[in-house]
Order: C-alpha cells, then structure tokens, then sequence
C-alpha cells in the first residue's frame, strides 16, 4: 500500500501542517466558547460549532496501488455504525467505489485527530461523532479528489475540467485516458492541497442518504474481527484484579500464599485499588484471585443499602437545591391551578454490561508505553497512563481497537489520583508494580463488570405541577437528586454551568415543551460509590420523568396524549412533525382490545427528535411490548439503514432497564453479580420495531443514544393505557406491575 | 496432555484437564473469534460446536471436551454456514459484533435441525444468547432470510 502522502508529507510542508494544527486549535477556542450544553440547539440548527477550512486529507486517507482507500478514523467503533457512516462522507465527495473503502483506527494524537465539538481531546461520544465529522470528512474526500484530479490533469496533459471521477476511476473522453486512484495516488500526494473545496449539492449524492453496507460487517461474521480482548503479544501476562467489596474500601493486608501455588500464576502485587494477580492465562489468573487471602480497611466504605440511600435522596429533594433553571414563577403558577399532580420518581444504578468486559494490554518499553484498548477517550487515556508510569504523553501509544460494546462504558474519565480509580488506571498501576517486566493484559470478569462501579447514577426526582381548566400547564416545580457526573473532570468547562453539572438536568431544562412557569433545582449527593455516563446520560432518566408527567397531565386535563404535547409543541413545528409521524404510523387512534395498551413518549436529546409509540399486552405482573412505532429526526440521515439499527438496538438496550436491571446494595455490597441476576433483554422479549425516519435537509445530529430516552416512559404510558395505573419507579418489575 | 480436535486438527494441550474450554481455545490455541462475556453459560458468546451441537465453550472443561469433534466460528464450512453468514451480512446484523460468533453459532444449530423455524423456534433456539446491543429484530430476519436461502 501507497500512503497516500499520510504524515511525511504534512511534516515537509510546514505551512500545511501550521494551517492544519491552527484549525484544530481554533476548532478547540471555538468549541469549548460555543459548544456548552446550554448552546447544543444552537450548535446542530445551524452548524455552528464545525470550523470552516480544509483539512488535509494525507492525514485521513492512504489510498493504495490496489485501489483501496483507508479512512484513517477519529472514532471509536463501538458498534454504533460511526466508521461506516463517516466512510461514506468521504467516499461521497471522492467519488470512490464503495467496496474499495476500508477503515484503521488513528492514533492519540489530539491535534490531527480532535473530536470537533470537544475541543482540543481525541474522543467519541455524546452522539457527536457524525455531526461534527459531516463537514471535514466531506472536505477531506473532496480535497483528495481535487489533488488526484489535478495529477490526472498534468500527467495527461489535459484540462482537469474535463476530467471525470467515477467509482474510483478517472478519466478523459477526449483523449480516451484513464486511471484508477491506485495508480495516480503516488502523484497525487504530491499535489499542493487546494486552497478551497466545494462539496456536492445534496442532489449529486450517490452514497449519503442510501444504505451501503457495513464496513466492519465482515471481520465480525467470521471471528475475523480483533477486539482488545484478542491482543497478544510475546510474554505476556493476564491480570485480574481483586476488588473491595465495599466501594470506598481499601486494603488493609493480604495474603498470596495460597494464590502463588496455582499452577500458571506468576506473581501477585497491590495496586491502589486491589491485589492483581498475574498469569500465563485467564484461567489460572482467575484461580490465582479466588484463593487470594485480603482484608480491607472499610472505614470511608459505602455502607448504607439502597433503601437508606434514596432516603437521603427524598429529603434532600424537599430542600431548595442548586438552581438549573428559573423560568416565571413556579410557585404561583401551582396556586393558580385547578389540578396539580406531585410525584416522585426513582431510578437506580445501572451497570453499563458491554458485552466485551473491560480488558486492555499495555507494553512498557525503554522509551515509552504501547496500549492496546478499545477506548473511547484516547487524550485522557493517554495522560492517565503518562501520569502513572511517569512519562510524557507523547510517550503513550494507544492502538484504539473495536469495543465490543461500550454504552459510555469505555469513556471513563477519573482523574488520576482519584481514589476509584478506573481500569486503565488499574492496568497502568499493574504495569508499574511489576516496573513494566512483561506486556500485561488486564481483563475484568463479568462480576467485576457488574461490581465494579461507574454506574449510570441512581436518582430521584419529586415534580409537582398543574393545569388549569382549559388544561394548560400553569406551573411546574421540578427538584432532580443524583450525584454529578461530570464536576471534578476535565469536561467540567463543557458541562457545568452556575454549579449545575448539566448531566443531571439535560432533558428536563431543554425541554421543547412550552412551559412557561418553570423551576428546576438539582443536588449533588456525596457517596464513594463512582458514577459515569451511561448511553444517553442524563437522559436515561429525565425522559422519564417528563414525559411520564406530560402524559398524567394530560389524562388529568382529560385530553389525548397526542393532542396535549402537539399543543404544547405549537412552536415547534419539527418536534411536532416526529410525534405526528410516529402515531400516524402506529395507529394511534385505533382501538385496541381489552388488556392492551398504547403509549406515546417524545424526546429531544442530541439535537435529534426520537417519537415512540409502545403497544404493550399486561396480563397480571407480566407485561409483554408487543411492538414499538418510532419516529425520528437526525437531520440528513447518513445511512437510514444504521439509523433503524441504533433506532432498533437502543430499543433492545433499554427493554431489560425498563423491566428487571438494577445495581442495589446491600450494606454497600452490590447484590448483583452476573447476566443470571443482571440479565440483559433476550430474543423472546424484543418486540416488533418500526423505524420511521423524517426526510431532513438540515446537518446530522447524534443517532447513537436519542433512541433510548423514550423507551420507558412509552411502555410506562401504554401500561397506564391497558391497566390505570402510573409507574414511577424503574425498573418496571412484576411487583410494582400488579 | 490433552488432545482435542478442534477444526479439524488435532491439538496437544499441556493444560488441566479442568480449565474451561473457553479458555483452552483462546489462550493456548489463539483462536479469539470465540469470545468470552461471563464464564457462567449465561450469554452464549462462547458458543461453539461440539459434535455438531451448539455449546457454551465457557461451561465445558478441556477434559470433557477431548476425543470430541469441535468447530469454532473460525472453523465454519458448509452450506448451512454459508448461508447463515451471508444473511448475516446482506442485513447487516452485526452492531459491536462481539456476540455475534455465539450467535452465528447458535443460528447454525437450529437452522441444521430444521429446515423452516418460526418465531417460536428461534425464540427457543436463541434463548441462550444475549446481545448487549439489541441486534434480535435482525437476527430473527437473518434466520429467516437463511432459511429461505437454504429452502
């Protein structure tokens, strides 16, 4: 393969490489000035938050004398299509023959290969991925079709206008000339890079907007796929890690007697969070753990269980909290109701369970570090591992792999020092206990996984609101209790605002609904329990609350749910046109027999509107989602066909959290442990799903979370639909059912 | 030693006759394209074929699985694989694709026993497989669509 003039070429041309490392940095002042949560409207509706310029496309692209053209890729794989979908930008504007695109991962380097709307980090995440990569993807494979063009042009003597580009193929009618990429990259790279590009009119797309196929479907159809799970290197150990019981808990001694006579084990050390133990294999690393022998200081533990926890949650939510958002006068607006509903809602820890535990191998050498790993915040992996194993950051090599699932999972983000520390600190606190003397590859087992924190927090939200006698909101009094997710991080500048970690109100002070007298407070809770973003974030929980109280508000003003939130989206007519889609395709008014029930739930996250319509059976405690309409608005939708699969996928995510997944403590010992008492959906349990997408002409938004936010409170509403009564507590289990 | 014939050749694993399957496979044979997700039978990623028949790889011990005919998804061959494979890929089934060598597995098993599953026998034959991504609408459609293939 010919690189097609990747990073030489950028380094010989010092102004290039200026230019280039100039935009990133502006795209960073910029990003971080504009791209606050507060602003994400803004930043999708009018494409505000993507600098404009060229970017180089010898850093994206190698193309080779086979033909092939290898997306070099910001983004992490993590199944949610990102590779695919950016591909095909640039295969778009290249005018390239689909089956000759492939995809390698970048390396962390956040100057060349930044996430757009995070500013100066090399990262994926917060569904930003196609948004902020649909203008420079799209310049890129134009500005490569420019320079391949105009080494066609002078090798052929010709005018480039008359050159055309097709399936990976140029070529001259006149003269009768042609060529394909493979034989002209090596000239090409040497074409200075156009000062400016123009990209096609919507109506010239061959692939944006059509389902090509998947790029990675292949490697995972055939066990062909490497995830980090499947590194290995010369000498290298497995390591698994015994953990606290109790969050908070640290260790007090330990005994590696019994471990060290397992056949296969090689050495036991402390690492800050835990004893590791190191083997030949997997197996015998595990069996090393199980005889290990520790006693543990618990005198900072977590020890309360679950129940007292949200006690402690619903006083506090009765106290004026941190003030989110102050709209009217709220109080008023409650006295001068006819009706008012106040409820409380709960929602407990969640444990991300990607199917692929948490493992990453890590190399120490004379001159730096290798990791391996599927990850999805490369630039803070990178400094994490630096700080630890006292090197420089442009020391650490990471090689990002496809994550077998991650759901916010592999996004881990606690600083270093932090007393939980996460498993790439674990991995770089291993490395250096045994001071780098083998490659080591750590892997948590599923009990780990489901054990070991970083939890989608646990929160209660107490609203009260009412209507008058036309059945307008007159007011609405929203308190959200759950531990912040982001203050204390480097994307503290991002997401928090007057003190309020936007994490935990997103979904509720953004809503589109017109609510005129409205105040929402959030409090912030202290427990060792650690905490993190799980897909969709706040959302998982705010959608709930708002769109379970818009349907009791509602029912109390004796309307239709669908006519009550089309009143209240009366300026918002895009919002509007998703719920009309989702219920006209779902039947909305067309009655169902006895037992059954139809629920609606409409939410804006991501800057994509996602419209559900759940129709549920209830026979007794036994719900059983018989089908599920949706409607969404992604803007220009890359490929509809990934769209429905993150559509349908986030469907079979969220079904087993509406029904049965919850982390509870038991004196702070979670009590869960596996997939047998943590059990995700299965096959029998997924509905029929539908997938309606709006024709858009506006930019992409996120796609790979705004799928979950409706999906609870939809079965919640159509489970109040075929019975009366009102869930308000997840998960949805038989008990609370009947 | 233990020998175990997996793929259609023979191995001699110096290993205890107890270790999981799972483990023999990808950490003495190096074939990684079965996964792990829970060590406790409880997922199906580590589904491979013992004498024709669908199992968790994770729950077998090397002992038991010795003087047994086994296939891993890297060893797959056969129309019925061809075709299962396929269906997978025209629909683009695969998400984060790490269940998916399980699930393909357990595909295989019940489209070789029969020839024309319903809902009810795919709900049944993929019972034991868990995709964290909820990939089921298409794995249900790429059975279908295999079958039909195969008809």
């Amino acid at each position: 393969m010919i690189p097609f003039n990747f990073t030489k070429a950028s380094a010989s041309n010092p102004s290039r490489r200026e230019f280039l490392i100039g935009a990133a940095a502006v795209a960073g002042a910029f990003v971080l000035g504009t791209y606050i949560p507060f602003a994400k409207r803004a930043f999708a509706q009018e494409g505000g938050g993507v600098p404009k310029g060229i970017f180089d496309p010898n850093v994206f692209l190698k193309i080779g004398a086979d033909n092939t053209v290898t997306l070099i890729s910001k983004h992490f794989e993590m199944g949610q299509g990102v590779t695919t979908g950016l591909a095909t930008l640039v295969a778009e504007e290249l005018d390239a023959d689909w089956s000759s695109m492939r995809i390698e991962f970048a390396p962390n380097n956040a100057k060349l290969y930044n996430n757009l709307a995070f500013g100066p980090v090399m990262g994926t995440g917060g569904s930003t991925s196609t948004p902020a990569g649909w203008e420079q993807m799209r310049q890129v494979g134009a500005a490569a079709r420019m320079m391949l063009v105009s080494a066609a042009a002078a090798k052929w003597n010709v005018p480039a206008a008359e050159i055309k580009v097709q399936k990976g193929v140029l070529s001259h009618a006149k003269s009768g000339k042609k060529a394909t990429f493979g034989e002209l990259a090596g000239d090409a790279m040497r074409v200075p890079m156009p000062a400016e590009v123009k990209l096609k009119a919507p109506k010239d797309w061959k692939l944006i907007g059509t389902k090509v196929p998947r790029l990675d479907s292949v490697g995972k159809t055939s066990g062909k796929a490497i995830f980090a799970l499947d590194i290995r290197r010369p000498g290298m150990l497995t390591a698994v890690v015994k953990h606290p019981e109790l969050f908070g808990a640290s260790i007090a001694s330990f005994d590696a007697t019994e471990a060290k006579k397992i056949g296969g084990v090689v050495d036991v050390v402390q690492i800050p969070t835990g004893v590791a133990v190191l083997a030949k294999d997997t197996w015998s690393a595990i069996r090393g753990r199980n005889a290990l022998k520790v006693t543990w200081d618990t005198s900072k533990a977590e020890t309360r269980s679950t129940a007292e926890i949200f006690d402690e949650y619903r006083t506090l939510a009765d106290e004026p909290g941190l003030s989110a958002l102050k709209r009217g006068d709220a109080a008023a607006g409650l006295k001068g109701a006819t009706k008012t509903v106040a409820t409380e809602f709960t929602f407990p820890y969640l444990a991300h369970a990607p199917m692929e535990p948490l493992n990453a191998v890590l190399e120490l050498r004379s001159d730096g570090a290798e990791m391996w790993s599927g990850c999805q915040l490369q630039s803070l992996d990178e400094s994490t591992v630096a700080d630890i194993l006292g090197l420089k950051p442009e020391q650490i090599k990471i090689n990002t792999l496809l994550g077998g699932g991650s759901f916010g999972r592999r996004g881990s983000f606690s600083p270093p020092g932090n007393p939980v520390g996460d498993w790439v600190i674990e991995l770089a606190g291993i490395v250096k206990a045994i001071e780098g003397r083998a490659p080591v590859h750590m892997v948590w087992t599923r009990e780990d996984d489901i054990k070991g924190g970083f939890y989608r927090p646990m929160a209660l939200h107490k609203v009260k609101a009412g209507i008058d006698a036309k059945g307008n909101i007159t007011g609405w009094q929203h308190a959200t209790v759950c531990k912040a997710l982001i203050i204390g991080t480097a994307f503290e500048p991002m997401f928090v605002k007057n003190g309020v970690d936007w994490t935990a109100v997103e979904g509720i002070v953004d809503t589109p609904y017109a609510i005129n007298n409205f105040s929402v407070d959030w409090h912030n809770v202290k427990t060792p329990v650690p905490v993190l973003w799980m897909r969709s974030v706040g959302h998982s929980h705010t959608a709930f609350v708002m769109e379970t109280t818009i349907d009791e508000l509602a029912h109390l003003a004796g309307k239709d749910p669908l006519d009550f939130r089309l009143g209240l989206l009366a300026q918002q007519p895009r919002d509007a046109a998703v719920l009309r889609l989702a219920a006209e395709k779902a039947g909305w008014n067309k009655p169902l027999p006895t037992g059954r029930g139809r629920g609606l739930a409409y939410h804006y996250s991501f800057n994509t509107r996602v419209a559900l319509v759940a129709e549920v059976s209830v026979n007794g405690a036994t719900v059983k989602v018989n089908r599920i309409v949706a409607a969404v608005d992604c803007g220009i939708a890359v490929n509809p066909d990934v769209v429905e699969a993150q559509i349908q996928g986030a469907i079979g995510f969220t079904l087993s959290a509406v029904f049965r997944n919850q982390i509870t403590l038991n004196k702070g010992v979670v009590e869960q442990s596996n997939f047998y008492d943590y059990e995700p959906t299965r096959m029998r349990e997924m509905p029929k799903v539908e997938v309606h997408i709006v024709k858009s002409v506006e930019n992409p938004s996120g796609i790979g979370e705004p799928g979950v936010p409706p999906v609870a409170p939809s079965i919640g509403n159509a489970i109040f639909a075929a019975t009366g009564k009102r869930l308000r507590s997840l998960p949805m289990t038989p008990d609370k059912v009947l | 030693m233990i020998t175990l014939n997996v793929n259609g050749k023979s191995y001699e694993l110096d290993v205890s006759p107890e270790m999981p399957l799972l483990w023999a496979l990808r950490d003495k044979l190096n074939l990684t394209g079965t996964k792990y997700g829970c060590g406790v039978a409880q997922c199906g990623a580590c589904t491979v074929h013992i004498d024709g028949q669908a199992a968790r790889s994770c729950s077998i011990m090397v002992g038991q699985a010795a003087g047994k005919t086994i296939t891993t998804i890297e060893g797959l061959s056969g129309k019925v694989a061809e075709a299962v494979t396929k269906a997978w890929q025209r629909l683009d089934v695969v998400q984060c694709g790490y269940c998916q060598s399980g699930q393909i597995m357990s595909a295989i098993t019940i489209l070789t026993g029969n020839k024309k599953p319903t809902d009810a026998d795919i709900d049944a034959g993929m019972e034991g497989n868990i995709c964290r991504c909820g990939t089921y609408v298409r794995i249900r459609k790429a059975i279908h669509e295999a079958a039909k293939a195969l008809a």
